[in-house]
């Protein structure tokens, strides 16, 4: 699983332009499930046909990054990004478009500020990439606007127990969803890999319309707000403490009688966890769960630091308790409980 | 209007998401009025009452509340809490709470670096009169809601209490189930999670699939001293919405709506609201549309301790969906 997580944070697969991403993970499911489709906004189906309930899973596949706006007489692009701080982005090295032309988001260097520039945050319209271009002509050789761009952090082990790499959320949902594919469970089943979750849970609102699930659940990775040391409601999970399992956020609140289906499944299996104690953020449940005419949702985590930049770092311990409470909650049929 | 029914509904525990004790109390009032009465899958409470025309009106109000969701417990026994709606952090503070335990508490804030007008939510807790974390984790746990204790203030024809914000719609639709005649088949829906987002209306529009829906809702009025700029006053009848943050009102429901009113002599306000949106909106979007209206309550000082209505208004609207439903032809 974690072999796969590091193929999967690799990817490029800024929302949007998530098909690098799809094509790998139709590779890996197509021989575990029924049938593997896609729909028109690109979400792709991993179904295993069984009676009893639709259980539908969702992990997202698109990652936070840019779209080029523009190229300057200079041959710098300018962009446009969502859900990205632009103070985590600049001086990171960036791949832009279908070849993956290397890029730099360059900035004055320090010498050059004034006091007064020093202390100013630059904003993303402050900000370029560099590809190496003489000028516009030579730019428009290798990019053009509308190309996606995104950051080519590489995945690797980390500290004691810890990875880090680009795009954790929502890749380690991916990898766990995948991982799920492998077990058969008694119920109808569709893993649902959405498309452009970052901006607005959009692939989501069709997915719930194609799979009409009677309970769903999201695989995330989540905030983890630890460094420097915060009081627990400031940090909303802490590294190595378990699954992550969400009662309220910006975009549902769990029902009780999920909420205490994916927490009596983790006592009894006796897998960490931990609550999710903030209720800012949302993810694929909002539209979900209320979606034709609704359904139980619940969102399992995997905490990450630093998320919606560059690099994040997240825990092997963690990564691998979702994937347990997910499964252990699948297999013992919980959501018939719900 | 009969006061117990108010004071049971209004009174009721309901936080969003967790609106089943004030569906319970609803329930209890409306179930010898209909056909059939049930929660769907999100909560919200449906009542069927069969016509004979083929047609369907819904009504709806949501009977969820405000209220402050524990984030946090720390040694001491102080619970740490993040909105459930829109809750101002300054209006929570010294101010009674309980849980659907019924453990009560009190709200207050870190004192030390902040002055009161200067706080967010991450500085607001509730104190439950635990000494340590482990005394506070016997009654509450991470994840629990509590909402504001309020009482009734009654100043002659006027009523003040912090959940007027909707339970006096939900109040206004179980009292007009009492003695409802229609042609068509009625729906009552006391829906969920309105103060998140309009969550629960849409789901049970889906499925009722309504030929018409009027919400039932409360809006601000513009009659207190140096107030914004708003039409609508207290003690001037309810109101017949035509826009609001979450939708525009067809022309055609609000004359329907209109026109019920002159019939029976029902004095009504035209309403735009300043800010906020409705369940209305959000089953107007259901399927492929739906005709949707909204009736709302005039109510000062919303989403404050003292949300103040005037009853006769209240009995107005009762009156007028009685009218709506009377009505044979529908826009």
């Amino acid at each position: 699983m974690l072999e796969r997580l590091k193929v999967l944070s690799e990817l490029y697969g800024v929302s949007g332009d998530e098909r690098r991403v799809r094509k790998y993970i139709r590779e890996q499911v197509e021989p575990m499930c029924d049938e593997v489709y896609t729909d028109n906004m690109g979400n792709l189906y991993a179904h295993k046909k069984g009676n009893g309930k639709r259980v539908m899973v969702c992990a997202h596949m698109d990652e936070v990054g840019m779209i080029v706006t523009g190229i300057l007489d200079n041959g710098l692009l300018a962009f446009s990004a969502a859900g990205l701080d632009s103070r985590a982005i600049i001086s990171k090295r960036v791949a832009v478009g279908k070849d993956d032309v290397p890029g730099v988001i360059g900035s004055k260097a320090i010498h050059l500020q004034s006091e007064a520039e020093r202390k100013t945050v630059l904003l993303m319209k402050d900000l370029n990439v560099d590809i190496g271009a003489k000028d516009k002509e030579d730019a428009l050789k290798y990019v053009k606007p509308g190309d996606y761009i995104s950051f080519t952090t590489k995945f690797s082990d980390f500290g004691e127990g810890l990875f880090k790499g680009k795009a954790l959320d929502d890749r380690v949902g991916c990898a766990i969803l995948i991982e799920l594919l492998k077990d058969t469970y008694e119920c109808d089943f569709t893993a649902v890999f959405t498309v452009m979750e970052e901006i607005g849970l959009r692939g989501a609102q069709a997915a719930v319309y194609n799979v009409k699930p009677e309970v769903a659940l999201a695989i995330e990775g989540t905030l983890c707000n630890e460094l420097p040391e915060n009081p627990r409601r400031k940090s909303v999970t802490k590294l190595n403490e378990g699954a992550v399992i969400s009662f309220m956020d910006g975009g549902s609140l769990v029902p009780e009688s999920m909420l205490n289906a994916i927490k009596d499944t983790a006592i009894q299996h006796n897998i960490p966890w931990q609550f999710r104690q903030g209720t800012s953020g949302s993810n694929d449940m909002g539209p979900v769960h209320i979606g034709l005419a609704g359904c139980k949702t619940g969102v399992i985590s995997v905490p990450c630091r630093y998320i919606h930049s560059p690099v994040s770092v997240a825990s092997k311990s963690d990564f691998e308790n979702v994937y347990r409470l997910a499964k252990a909650f699948l297999r013992d049929g919980r959501f018939n409980e719900v | 209007m009969d006061m117990q029914l108010m004071q049971d509904i209004v009174n009721a525990y309901g936080p969003s998401g967790r609106e089943q004790t004030a569906s319970d109390v609803i329930r209890g009032y409306i179930a010898p009025y209909c056909d059939e009465l049930y929660n769907d899958v999100l909560g919200n409470l449906i009542a069927v009452k069969k016509g004979t025309s083929g047609k369907k009106i819904m009504f709806s109000a949501h009977m969820d509340q405000i209220g402050l969701i524990v984030l946090d417990i720390d040694d001491k026994g102080f619970l740490y809490v993040a909105p459930v709606g829109g809750v101002s952090p300054l209006l929570s503070v010294a101010h009674e709470v309980m849980f659907q335990n019924k453990t009560r508490g009190v709200v207050s804030y870190e004192n030390k670096h902040k002055k009161l007008t200067e706080i967010s939510m991450m500085e607001v807790f509730i104190d439950i009169g635990a000494a340590t974390r482990e005394e506070a984790e016997e009654k509450v746990q991470i994840g629990d809601m509590a909402v504001f204790v309020s009482n009734f203030v009654y100043m002659g024809k006027r009523v003040a209490h912090r959940t007027q914000d909707d339970r006096i719609a939900c109040a206004i639709v179980a009292e007009a189930m009492k003695t409802m005649k229609s042609d068509h088949d009625i729906y009552a829906v006391f829906t969920v999670q309105e103060e998140v987002g309009t969550r629960g209306a849409g789901p049970a529009a889906y499925v009722i699939e309504p030929d018409l829906n009027i919400s039932l809702d409360v809006c601000s009025v513009g009659d207190t001293p140096e107030s914004v700029r708003e039409h609508v006053k207290l003690g001037c009848g309810p109101t017949v919405k035509a826009k609001d943050n979450s939708v525009i009102v067809p022309m055609s429901v609000r004359t329907f709506i209109k026109n019920a009113a002159k019939k029976h002599e029902i004095n009504v306000q035209d309403e735009v609201l300043r800010a906020g949106g409705t369940d209305t909106g959000a089953i107007q979007r259901t399927r492929g549309g739906i005709l949707s209206g909204c009736i709302s309550i005039p109510c000062r000082y919303i989403h404050t301790p003292v949300e103040t209505v005037d009853m006769d208004d209240v009995d107005a609207a009762v009156k007028l969906v009685l009218a709506c439903a009377e009505e044979k032809e529908l826009p």
